[in-house]
């Protein structure tokens, strides 16, 4: 039972997504998706593996294209615009929805040209220094890498790669940051400085964050969205709502059940 | 942040990136055409000029002034000569070594350094090897320009290839396939001989092809040694002397006179059609055995 | 029917003593033979660099090192008007490097331009095609490269360039550039595919093109497995006796012009194999000279490219 959100005028929505699917060949990966994702706030994707969270945030940067064979149903706009038109491009989509992945993946360069890298590619008009230090200083890790921008970004800490990461995604100035499962791979106290990074860019960024962690969802977003996947193995959403209530009063018996750890 | 004027401070370009995008690609496109070009191109003047002197006669006449009645007789058996004396020298000690660094040797410093080694054989140019077969095998040996020196000469030659194609299909054996031998009481010899190697057949035996591929075709060593470049006798021993294909193709091509320039491509073809048995047949044997391991 | 093998008691346990001492000869002699085996590779380098010395040796008593490998003037077997003959090895050495680096200027950018297509470009059916295609170039024995070059580029060359000999460096450095793509092709396009998908994940979730991604992020990554494919393919070059024996000519010349004919230390060593040179003679040992270089210069290009292929393959 989708929980339809309420086209209202007062709210902001940056994303939204109508009766979508994503198929993959002739497999049917999720469906029926009916969500909007409410601006500079933080709204959490939940659910058992398999739920097809990742595949539709991926829906968002239109990085599902890559997938050869894959195709996209239904209606996602950004800003009002539909970003599957076949007059956009899906290279200016991902300049403006920029997303950061499960396991940190800086470029085999320094931490100074991972963050230019972004800036060069997109035509970045201002001083590339200056540009550099803005996102490395909004992802928290300036201080730590400032005197050793030139140093191999491998040679930085699981935790400080993937801030390094962030800070790549942020120069280039997205208005969303998609983040797929950002923290699964580090240790406790760098996923704690991750969510408290999430929590500080969500004054000014969108942020849509997958993850298999009930708690860390609780922590962190404003708005949470529980999906799982059907009998016919597509994937679909059940509910959404403001996270406290999901949490505390959700009003479908499946999100309970995962909730509270019946299954999942 | 000001997104709305995130224009200002960003001007992707992307048209002009799709340009280049585009012209990139061109270029890539181009690389593989020359690649392609250039084989089509080999094989259409090989075969334009070759088909018209192949006969029966060319198989089975000997080399000649006259090219009308010049053939690869002595030259194929030449060939199928050094084969069988490389085969018989290059296999089993090149599978010995294999199984030796595979099963018995530790991980010391000797055993790494016959690992470099053997990668450095692989590398050296075709004609020092025939520098060491004149030496060694010719001076010091006195065993002559022969088959023999041949054979050997080649043998070490491809033993590199065969070495580490070897190596790579004993390692494909599963090793749960040797613990369960070893469990049963068997001794490293009887594991090696009844449960590795058996399983390795078939890898060894592509590897083995693959060598004689390259022995097949190599005719630097063979001039360094002195084969002959004209032959009127299929030799009959391994103490004769000999040539082989390549050799009478490179005669065949250094000739000015008319007619030889399409004799040599005659013989390349002969040699090509070869190689590509032999490749086919290391093909199939791969593919009989993936399918196998796959049931 | 009970058999008699059944009662055990009080015979000889069947794995007796005896058996076992036997095995371990069969286990100790097995164990030798392997190891012999595998020593035979040992004694194939030291002969090859026993052989090359010792003849060498020979040679340089007569010729000091000196002369032979800063002289310019290469003729070991004929005399020059004064009847002196010249031991200057750059020559030969000048007319190798001028194949090498022609055929390197053609399957470098072929090359590396094949390896990008088939890692970042080609869709599955088309690579399974085209991999296999190109590696067939390296599989065609050089003597059938050296025929073509004579009979197929080089009258082509001469329709372009009038002016061009017969034996020339041009045609042999291009064909020698077609037979090493392969490798190029080959070992680059495995530094690319080993480059993780999730660093192309990255760059495309940047906003790049696919162009981008491939030369400027996966290409930079791979690019010391692409460089020491460089290294081999030159090495390999270098040491090609046939194709440069039949196509680039037999007169030592130190020039860098292509359109000249050369000689290359390969071919030397099959001109003076070919003819009547007495064993002992400086004329034989002037073999192993040539041979003692042409070694250790693809020797040490094989040993940096090994290096550096071993460099790459760690920081994965």
């Amino acid at each position: 039972m989708t929980n339809k959100p309420e086209t209202s005028t007062a709210i902001d929505y940056v994303l939204q997504a109508r009766d979508v699917a994503v198929y993959y060949g002739g497999f049917r990966a999720i469906k029926e998706i009916d969500l909007d994702v409410p601006r500079n706030q933080i709204t959490a994707l939940i659910g058992p593996s398999g739920s097809g969270k990742s595949t539709l945030l991926r829906c968002f940067n239109r990085m599902n294209d890559l997938v050869t064979g894959s195709s996209v149903a239904g209606k996602i706009t950004f800003n009002g615009s539909d970003i599957y038109d076949h007059a956009v491009d899906p290279t200016e989509v991902r300049s403006r929805i920029g997303m950061v992945f499960q396991k940190p993946n800086p470029f085999p360069k320094s931490i100074f040209a991972n963050v230019a890298f972004g800036l060069k590619i997109n035509g970045f008009q201002g001083d590339l220094q200056e540009g550099v230090e803005r996102s490395l200083k909004a992802a928290a890790l300036w201080e730590d890498v400032k005197d050793r921008l030139h140093d191999g970004a491998q040679k930085l800490s699981g935790g400080q790669q993937q801030r390094l990461c962030i800070a790549r995604a942020l120069a280039v100035e997205p208005e969303v940051i998609l983040m797929d499962e950002p923290a699964s791979a580090l240790d406790p106290l760098s996923t704690l400085k991750i969510e408290e990074l999430m929590r500080d860019l969500s004054a000014n960024y969108t942020i849509v964050i997958v993850t298999h962690n009930m708690q860390q969802a609780a922590r962190v977003s404003d708005q949470t969205a529980f999906m799982t996947m059907d009998e016919d193995r597509a994937g679909h959403l059940v509910e959404i709502g403001p996270t406290n209530e999901i949490f505390t009063n959700p009003r479908n018996q499946k999100t309970e059940d995962y909730i509270t750890g019946r299954f999942g | 942040m000001a997104f709305a004027d995130r224009d200002r401070r960003f001007r992707p370009r992307l048209p002009r990136r799709k340009q280049w995008g585009t012209v990139v690609y061109a270029l890539l496109v181009l690389s593989i055409l020359v690649g392609i070009v250039g084989l089509v191109t080999l094989i259409a003047q090989v075969l334009l000029e070759g088909v018209g002197w192949l006969s029966l006669g060319f198989i089975t006449n000997f080399s000649s002034r006259f090219p009308e009645r010049a053939g690869v007789w002595a030259a194929l058996w030449g060939t199928v000569w050094i084969m069988g004396i490389t085969f018989l020298f290059a296999v089993p000690v090149g599978v010995g070594a294999a199984v030796y660094l595979e099963e018995y040797a530790p991980k010391n410093r000797l055993t790494r350094l016959i690992e470099l080694n053997i990668a450095n054989l692989a590398g050296v140019p075709s004609i020092v090897y025939g520098l060491l077969g004149l030496a060694v095998f010719i001076s010091l040996l006195g065993l002559g320009r022969t088959l023999l020196t041949g054979g050997m000469t080649m043998g070490l030659l491809v033993m590199p290839i065969v070495i580490i194609s070897s190596r790579e299909a004993i390692r494909a054996v599963p090793s749960t396939h040797r613990e369960a031998a070893y469990g049963l009481g068997a001794t490293r010899f009887q594991v090696v001989m009844g449960v590795v190697l058996p399983q390795a057949v078939p890898g060894i035996m592509t590897g083995t092809i693959l060598a004689m591929s390259r022995a097949i075709g190599e005719a630097a060593p063979m001039i360094a040694i002195a084969a002959l470049t004209f032959v009127t006798f299929a030799p009959t021993g391994p103490m004769d002397r000999f040539t082989v294909l390549p050799i009478q193709i490179y005669n065949w091509v250094q000739d000015p006179r008319e007619g030889f320039s399409g004799l040599a491509a005659a013989g390349i073809i002969v040699l090509l059609v070869v190689l590509l048995s032999m490749n086919a047949i290391a093909i199939l044997i791969r593919n009989k055995t993936q399918t196998r391991s796959e049931e | 029917m009970a058999s008699t093998n059944d009662t055990n008691q009080g015979q000889v346990p069947r794995f007796s003593l005896g058996r076992r001492r036997k095995g371990e000869t069969t286990e100790r002699l097995a164990h030798g033979l392997f190891l012999a085996a595998a020593l035979v590779s040992v004694a194939t380098t030291v002969g090859i660099v026993l052989t090359l010395f010792v003849q060498s040796v020979g040679f340089f008593s007569e010729i000091s090192p000196w002369e032979f490998l800063t002289g310019t003037e290469w003729s070991p077997i004929l005399k020059d008007e004064n009847g002196a003959r010249h031991y200057g090895v750059l020559p030969l050495v000048a007319g190798t490097m001028l194949v090498a680096v022609i055929a390197a200027a053609l399957a470098i950018p072929t090359g590396v331009g094949i390896a990008i297509f088939l890692s970042e470009y080609a869709p599955d059916r088309v690579r399974k095609v085209l991999k296999p295609a190109i590696e067939v170039l390296a599989g065609i024995p050089t003597v059938v490269y050296g025929y073509f070059a004579l009979t197929f580029v080089t009258p082509i060359l001469r329709t372009i360039f009038p002016e061009l000999i017969i034996f020339n460096a041009l045609s042999a450095g291009l064909v020698m550039g077609l037979m090493i793509v392969p490798m190029i092709s080959s070992l680059s396009e495995d530094a690319m595919v080993a480059v993780p998908r999730s660093l192309r994940q990255a760059a495309y979730a940047l906003g790049a093109t696919r162009f981008e991604v491939a030369l400027r992020v996966v290409f930079p990554a791979a690019l010391s497995g692409i460089v020491a494919s460089f290294i081999l393919a030159i090495s390999r070059a270098i040491g090609e006796t046939m194709l440069v024996t039949i196509a680039a000519g037999a007169t030592p010349r130190m020039t860098l012009n292509p359109f000249e004919s050369i000689q290359t230390m390969t071919a030397f060593i099959v001109q003076v194999s070919q003819g009547e040179a007495p064993r002992g003679s400086l004329e034989y040992n002037t073999l192993f000279a040539v041979g003692l270089l042409l070694f250790f210069m693809t020797l040490g290009m094989n040993v940096i490219g090994s290096i550096i292929v071993r460099r790459f393959r760690e920081s994965y």
